[in-house]
């Protein structure tokens, strides 16, 4: 569903990504991992065209993103994405988060968008908090509540850069919950995390980068198994430890 | 009239210049930053005289002539224009900074599900910056108010230039100038106060700037 093609890509004269070639199954879920700086996010931005890149060519559900007739607005609306940093929309409510692209790009009315989000957050158990603001939220909750605001959007994949790494250890689990909850129900999911236990729990194949390169990629049981590289494998058993 | 009428262009043309310095377009940036750093670093009198004096030559000869001999009050266009279009440079500054005041991640989060990059600046990056320039942009409309005074250079009577009149005519300059102090004192703070009650009206619960994270 997702093809990555030889693609490279250069801040300046600095290379962030190099050749990186690779492919998501429908219905995969496929966790990225390695060093701070490797590359990760750069690539999962690349996969619906946030950040551009010069070389190579990506293309979801057969539409290039990376051609410049493409209507990047259709593509990326079908496309979920959740941030490190949740990205809420501060000024307004819970449900108008959840809402405003639902009306703005899908063209839903004011009452579907509604009906839809409701749903959303009793399925994430913050019905309550609907008329609350994110500032008001604890993290797990924003969180929460930006996995609603892209599933709203029905979309055909997930992106997720670093889901839990700002939250306070308390509050992971409540969001991985509703991670591994749509890894069963068969989202296609392509998921930057260190968490390695949702890794072995959920993901299909494990990614590796590297200095802007992927050095492996490989089944889970695999990576974690036999780790080829010894880059990985001194990058497993720093993490592993904690 | 000429600070209240110049504060809408001001405004208006500030929005637009400030937004236009943040688009990923270089070129429309190029030219918002050209605007910001003429009107900006021209002092305010010279601009006041190039608008007055010299815009009328610079114009086709029929507009030159209409501008000079049948334009109703040119001393009042000419002054509301002019501290218009400089204090649109200061606006846009605010602007800006309001809108670069917001994380990279914000607006990312907009183009992620679909929004254009005109609904993203509506819906997400304006109403945020707007609320967090609200101070500032108070001391601008105060600023207005304050240079509308040098319209008199050109013969717009002003606040200033009336009590300066007043004074001359009647010898009464004292009572002259204070009353032209308390009306300014009594703009400065009715528009605070005002200022004050949108700030809070407008408060987001629970929101914090990134400089404060
Ligand atoms: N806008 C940018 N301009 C220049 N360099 C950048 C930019 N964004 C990222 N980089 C650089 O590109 C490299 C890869 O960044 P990226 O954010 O993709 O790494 P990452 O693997 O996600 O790291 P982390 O685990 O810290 O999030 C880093 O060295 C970073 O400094
Ligand atoms: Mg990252």
């Amino acid at each position: 569903m997702i093809t990555i093609d030889h693609i490279s890509k250069w801040y300046g004269k600095f290379q962030v990504l190099a050749d990186c070639s690779t492919g998501i199954e429908r219905g995969e879920v496929v966790v990225v991992c390695g060093p701070s700086g490797s590359g990760k996010s750069t690539l999962i931005k690349c996969v619906n065209g946030l950040e551009p890149v010069q070389e190579g060519a990506i293309r979801v559900n057969d539409v290039a993103v990376t051609d410049a007739g493409t209507n990047m607005a259709r593509l990326r609306s079908q496309i979920g994405m959740v941030f490190q940093h949740f990205e809420l929309y501060p000024h307004m409510s819970v449900l108008n988060n959840i809402c405003l692209a639902q009306e703005k790009v899908l063209n839903r009315s004011r009452e579907e968008a509604r009906a839809k989000a409701r749903s959303l957050l009793q399925r994430i158990d913050l019905s309550d908090q609907a008329d609350k603001y994110p500032g008001q939220l604890s993290g797990g909750q924003q969180q929460r509540v930006a996995i609603a605001r892209a599933l709203a959007m029905d979309p055909i994949a997930m992106l997720f850069d670093e889901p839990t790494s700002a939250l306070d250890p308390e509050m992971i689990n409540e969001v991985l919950d509703v991670m591994v909850e749509l890894a069963t129900e068969g989202m296609t999911m392509m998921v930057v995390t260190h968490e390695m236990g949702f890794a072995r729990k959920v993901a299909d194949r494990v990614i590796f980068m590297d200095e802007g390169r992927i050095v492996e990629d490989a089944p889970t049981e695999e990576f974690f198994n036999t780790p080829r590289s010894d880059r990985a494998q001194a990058f497993l058993a720093k993490i592993l430890q904690h | 009239m000429v600070a209240l009428a110049a504060w809408v262009i001001a405004f208006a043309v500030g929005s637009v210049v400030g937004v236009a310095r943040t688009v990923p377009n270089r070129l429309v940036r190029t030219l918002a930053t050209t605007y910001v750093e003429l009107f900006r670093n021209i002092p305010l009198l010279v601009q006041m005289f190039l608008w007055y004096f010299v815009l009328p030559e610079l114009m086709p000869v029929e507009v030159g002539r209409w501008m000079k001999r049948d334009m109703p009050n040119p001393e009042f266009s000419s002054a509301v224009l002019c501290l218009g279009f400089y204090t649109a440079s200061r606006v846009a500054e605010q602007v800006r900074a309001g809108i670069e005041s917001l994380s990279i991640g914000l607006s990312h989060a907009g183009y992620a599900s679909g929004l254009t990059t005109s609904q993203v600046y509506r819906y997400v990056l304006l109403p945020i910056s707007y609320r967090l320039i609200v101070p500032p942009m108070t001391s601008e409309f105060l600023t207005i108010f304050k240079n509308s005074s040098l319209a008199l250079t050109i013969g717009l009577l002003e606040l200033t230039a009336q009590s300066q009149q007043i004074s001359e005519y009647t010898f009464n300059s004292f009572e002259a100038y204070t009353a032209a102090t308390v009306i300014y004192v009594v703009i400065a703070l009715s528009t605070t106060v005002l200022m004050h009650l949108l700030e809070s009206r407008l408060r987001i619960p629970g929101f914090i700037s990134k400089d404060e994270r």
